[in-house]
């Protein structure tokens, strides 16, 4: 008995270890370690629920939608998961149907893939993608499958925004889109990751894209408590989404219309044209009121996830790739609508502002000879009516010789390149920084881009230069091919003279966009101060309170004179009555509202030329820049000028009810009800 | 009532078992009010856990109350026998144990939630025998035990081999269903009988070398063989698991630490509500008092645990002859063990193991068992030694 005794004097030492280790981790566990395990709880027993915002609309000047918001809900099954079942997924169905009214033959039909023997309505897509089965839930409906998940394996209720278009294709490429979030964007918003979804969209292009903060929102949370198998128990927590801003822009979706439609009019009747770009802009506030792009596409395409080949389409070479505007991307030589700018450096250079200057048929420069349009003499001009008539020697020659002042071929240290510096004074070369994305900069072409070209092309110019084209059939054309590649490789890096000349009239390397020619027309005919155009306007809280007024920021200024700049701006008044644009406009009443303006007709090698007209009105007092390009359109006064002169007649009402009553566009915000809606009056 | 009338009448019932010289006043009251908290913490969780099976519903707790009511009942019969006098039916309570687990191999028995150990008996009611051999091995093993060698306080090496064929078979049979939690509870039993009757030391490190020996060659065997590790993998985790043998302890670690202090008050466990943690009303019912009623209820069933432990100690150190030493300290071993496991894999320091906790967990043959013991455990009290 005494051994037995010990023994449970062992025991009773190690009942009561037993019972200090578990008290103590106990103590760990519940009290040290319990704040982390209460969050891994919540994690664990609760299931997120997004309640999307309604996105902000975005409006016209007046209050009318551009981009109107709906949302649907859509219901999708998971074919994989439901062909896992024993039964094939027909209880899964059955229910379904009962949910949503509908028969489940008929829900069994739009899940089947599309085959030989099986008719409409099958499902086209993939046979791995959840199919949508209904578009118009109501958010009833939408809830008893949310929340009762486990009743509904395979089936996913999901809340998209379906952003609708009223004014269809008109400003597609300028309004952007919405696409699905992607994970490293998710990554990047960090705290609300696992509320965004695969049915989050934001703004990939256009203004959607800019404005997308704003415009979203912020999402609702709805945290639902559920069980192990996912069934929900009830609602812990509970937030309202708070609806994005509305975004009221400068756009006058009637001007917009105009544009559209004469754009598409212009194309239609210059059959090698392959594409246009419209402008216009507020004079007197430097905003945007139509920005116009052909060819166009429907951006109701995008609703609901655009398929491959709804996407191939947008981008591919053959239907003209609607998806780029050229009015902001679209990069071509100027032409003669470039000449303001070469007036303005040949006043720099100290050319006189009333000098006579001879216009020859043609002039010699660096041994080649440069012609007029069709090399025609023009005699004697002043600035005035070199503008007017378009006269290309006078440029040539002062280009040529402030090229030989810079040293020529043997430039000094530091080059005064003032053709080069007042281009870029005027806007061009780089952005012009509207809130658009992804905008071009357009190209000035001066000694040190050659240089840059000839680092980057000299390797490959050399080697051709050595083995020729032996691959093009045409000697005549690989033989000059291979004279060019030899003169890019030796002196490739020289700015020549012929370089200089095309400068001038923009033509050869130089590139601009029609926004940068029409916001450089718009500082000529106003104030002089070259701006950074916009078309967001403001932000609109959705009960109508002004959150945040855009401003025209100024980010430059002419290198011109106040009586210089008049005097540019008289010369370009008289292009459409007597000038280059007078074909165009024969019969335009000028005595109602007069046009003043520059037609451009820029050579594209192996091309057709492209057409331009920059364009402002009235001229007294300007109140719209009008710019339009067609590229391979042909000639500026025929093919881009008569699209103008439709813009203008819309806009004032010529033969037609004005898109703009009186001509004068609005500078008041359109006021807001309380409850969201505009008063329009 | 007056002297005189009581005088003619025989004593009341009441009388009779309260009385002064009556066995009851010798029971130990602390273990037995120990016991009834766990039994009362236990029908509050078991009814925390199992009420949300069906809307509006009380879930297992009448069940349970009956198993309860049931095993007091067996409980009292026991402690009302002397257990002297047990140490005759030891073997009968053996073999019939023994009956039950061969029965549970036949077509008699049936599989519930993955393990194939009770038999039914209609219904709704099921047994489950290994529960039983507990109480049967622990007998048998006491019994052979107890008697010493002659001028020794050792036992025999028959006896010893005896125990030991006796612990075998019954292991044997419960390995065979397979439940590999029981046929730990029964190793212990029968170790801790032989620690306790003072088998040599050398001899207790012979058995844990051959023990040890078999448990490295069934993890050798099982390493060869893909099947035995799927099988030792539903060992470890009886219930059916698709998301892995972690889930379990993750689930019941979060579901207890979450509790933090105070609990979250019954029937407040978001956890238990969910039920997140698998067998949450038997094997890990612990997680439903760790979340609900914090680290200060879950202590307490800890301590009460103790409460019987500690008391189950000091009957086993009281109690005057040998038979009555080994049965009382054999209990406390196979309780200490059971709780040590059971809360242990709650709170991941043990494996998980399918055990219930005494006295709490849902379960009728394991309540019945449990509750014999603490009778057991009061027949050795009231009769074991003399009072003052």
């Amino acid at each position: 008995m005494i051994r037995m005794r010990a023994r449970l004097l062992v025991l009773h030492v190690l009942v009561l270890t037993l019972l200090v280790v578990l008290a103590m981790r106990l103590w760990q566990v519940q009290v040290v370690r319990g704040q982390e395990f209460v969050t891994r709880a919540t994690e664990t027993r609760t299931r997120t629920v997004i309640v999307p915002a309604v996105r902000g609309q975005i409006l016209d000047s007046s209050g009318r939608p551009l981009v109107r918001n709906k949302t649907a809900l859509v219901v999708s099954v998971d074919r994989t998961r439901l062909s896992r079942m024993p039964d094939g997924g027909v209880k899964v169905l059955r229910k379904l149907s009962a949910v949503l009214d509908r028969p489940v033959a008929q829900l069994q039909q739009r899940i089947t893939p599309c085959g030989p023997g099986i008719a409409k309505p099958c499902w086209t897509g993939s046979p791995y993608q959840p199919v949508p089965l209904d578009e118009k839930v109501d958010t009833r409906e939408a809830l008893q499958i949310l929340e009762r998940q486990e009743e509904f394996p395979g089936v996913t209720a999901e809340i998209h925004s379906v952003r609708q278009y009223p004014g269809g294709r008109a400003g597609a490429q300028m309004l952007g889109y919405l696409q699905p979030v992607t994970e490293a964007e998710l990554e990047k918003r960090e705290g609300l990751k696992a509320s965004f979804s695969g049915v989050d969209l934001v703004g990939r292009d256009g203004l959607e894209y800019v404005y997308d903060e704003a415009l979203r929102g912020k999402a609702g949370l709805r945290r639902v408590q559920v069980d192990r198998m996912g069934k929900a128990l009830g609602v812990e927590e509970q937030t309202t989404p708070i609806a994005g801003d509305h975004l009221v822009t400068s756009i006058d979706s009637r001007v917009q219309n105009v544009v559209e439609k004469a754009l598409a009019r212009t194309m239609k009747a210059a059959p090698s044209a392959d594409g246009g770009a419209g402008v216009v802009l507020d004079a007197r506030s430097g905003r945007v009121v139509a920005l116009a792009s052909a060819p166009g596409y429907d951006p109701a395409i995008w609703a609901g996830g655009i398929s491959a080949r709804g996407y191939q389409r947008l981008m591919s070479e053959k239907s003209g790739k609607p998806l780029v505007s050229r009015a902001i991307n679209g990069q071509f030589a100027p032409g003669s609508t470039f000449k303001v700018s070469s007036v303005a450096s040949m006043l720099r250079a100290g050319y006189p502002l009333n000098g006579n200057y001879s216009c020859p048929g043609s002039v010699m420069v660096g041994g080649r000879a440069f012609n007029n349009f069709r090399g025609i003499p023009l005699g004697t001009l002043d600035l005035h009516m070199a503008l007017v008539k378009s006269c290309d020697t006078i440029f040539y020659q002062a280009a040529f010789e402030q090229y030989t002042k810079d040293g020529g071929r043997s430039p000094k240290k530091t080059p005064k390149e003032v053709f080069a510096n007042v281009a870029r004074a005027f806007g061009f070369g780089s952005p012009t920084g509207i809130d658009l994305p992804g905008e071009s900069s357009g190209r000035i072409p001066d000694r040190a881009w050659k240089k840059d070209l000839w680092n980057r092309t000299s390797a490959v110019n050399c080697e051709r230069s050595r083995k020729g084209y032996p691959e093009i059939k045409d000697r005549a054309r690989a033989e000059f091919l291979k004279r060019l590649a030899l003169e890019n490789c030796t002196e490739g890096f020289l700015l020549r003279p012929g370089d200089a000349a095309n400068f001038s009239i923009g033509q050869g390397d130089v590139l601009v966009t029609p926004l940068q020619l029409a916001r450089a027309y718009m500082a000529l005919v106003t104030d002089g101060k070259v701006r950074s155009p916009r078309i967001g306007w403001a932000q609109v809280r959705p009960d109508g309170k002004v959150v945040k007024t855009i401003d025209v920021p100024v980010v430059g200024k002419l290198p011109l004179s106040e009586k210089e700049r008049r005097y540019i701006k008289n010369a370009l008044s008289q292009v459409p009555s007597d000038g280059t644009a007078a074909g165009a406009f024969a019969g335009f009443p000028m005595n109602k509202v007069r046009i003043g303006g520059k037609t451009g007709t820029a050579e594209v090698w192996g091309k057709k030329d492209t057409a331009w007209f920059a364009s402002f009105a009235p001229t007294q007092n300007p109140q719209y820049v009008v710019v339009v390009m067609i590229s391979q359109g042909g000639m500026g006064g025929s093919a881009a000028a008569p699209a103008a002169r439709e813009i203008y007649e819309g806009i004032y009402g010529i033969k037609r009810p004005p898109a703009v009553p009186g001509g004068r566009l609005t500078t008041r915000l359109p006021a807001f009800a309380p409850d969201g809606t505009v008063a329009r009056g | 009532m007056t002297g005189r009338t009581a005088a003619v009448r025989r004593p009341s019932l009441l009388r009779r078992v309260a009385g002064e010289h009556s066995a009851v006043r010798r029971f130990d009251g602390l273990m037995l009010v120990a016991v009834a908290g766990l039994c009362v913490i236990g029908t509050l969780l078991v009814w925390s856990s199992t009420r949300t099976w069906a809307p509006g519903s009380t879930g297992l707790v009448k069940k349970h109350l009956l198993n309860q009511a049931l095993g007091v009942v067996l409980c009292g019969i026991v402690a009302s026998i002397d257990h002297r006098a047990m140490r005759a039916y030891a073997p009968l309570v053996f073999l019939t144990s023994l009956v039950g687990l061969g029965l549970v191999i036949t077509p008699l028995g049936a599989t519930i939630n993955g393990s194939h150990s009770w038999i039914l008996l209609g219904g709704g009611f099921a047994v489950q025998p290994s529960e039983f051999a507990k109480v049967g091995l622990l007998l048998i093993t006491a019994m052979l035990l107890a008697q010493p060698a002659e001028g020794s306080d050792r036992p025999r090496g028959f006896d010893v081999v005896l125990a030991l064929l006796a612990a075998a078979l019954t292991i044997g049979l419960v390995m065979l269903q397979p439940d590999l939690g029981t046929a730990m509870v029964l190793a212990v039993i029968a170790a801790s009988a032989l620690i306790i009757a003072g088998v040599r030391k050398r001899w207790i490190a012979a058995l844990t070398t051959v023990a040890g020996a078999a448990v490295f060659a069934v993890f050798y065997f099982q390493l060869l063989e893909p099947y035995q590790v799927a099988r030792f993998t539903a060992f470890v985790d009886p219930s059916v698991d698709p998301r892995g043998v972690g889930y379990n302890s993750t689930q019941s670690l979060i579901a207890i630490g979450s509790g933090q202090l105070l609990g979250k008050g019954l029937l407040g466990g978001g956890q238990t509500t969910g039920r997140f943690v698998p067998e949450q009303h038997t094997d890990f019912i612990f997680t439903v008092a760790g979340e609900e009623f914090g680290f200060l209820g879950s202590v307490t069933v800890v301590l009460l645990l103790g409460v019987v432990l500690l008391r189950g100690l000091k009957i086993a150190r009281q109690c005057e002859d040998r038979f009555g030493t080994l049965v009382a300290g054999t209990i406390v071993c196979w309780f200490a063990f059971q709780m040590f496991i059971n809360v242990g894999m709650t709170i991941g320091i043990m494996p998980i193991t399918g055990l219930p906790l005494p006295f709490v967990s849902y379960g009728g043959t394991a309540t019945f068992a449990n509750l014999i013991a603490v009778g057991l455990l009061q027949a050795i009290r009231v009769r074991g030694h003399s009072f003052d």
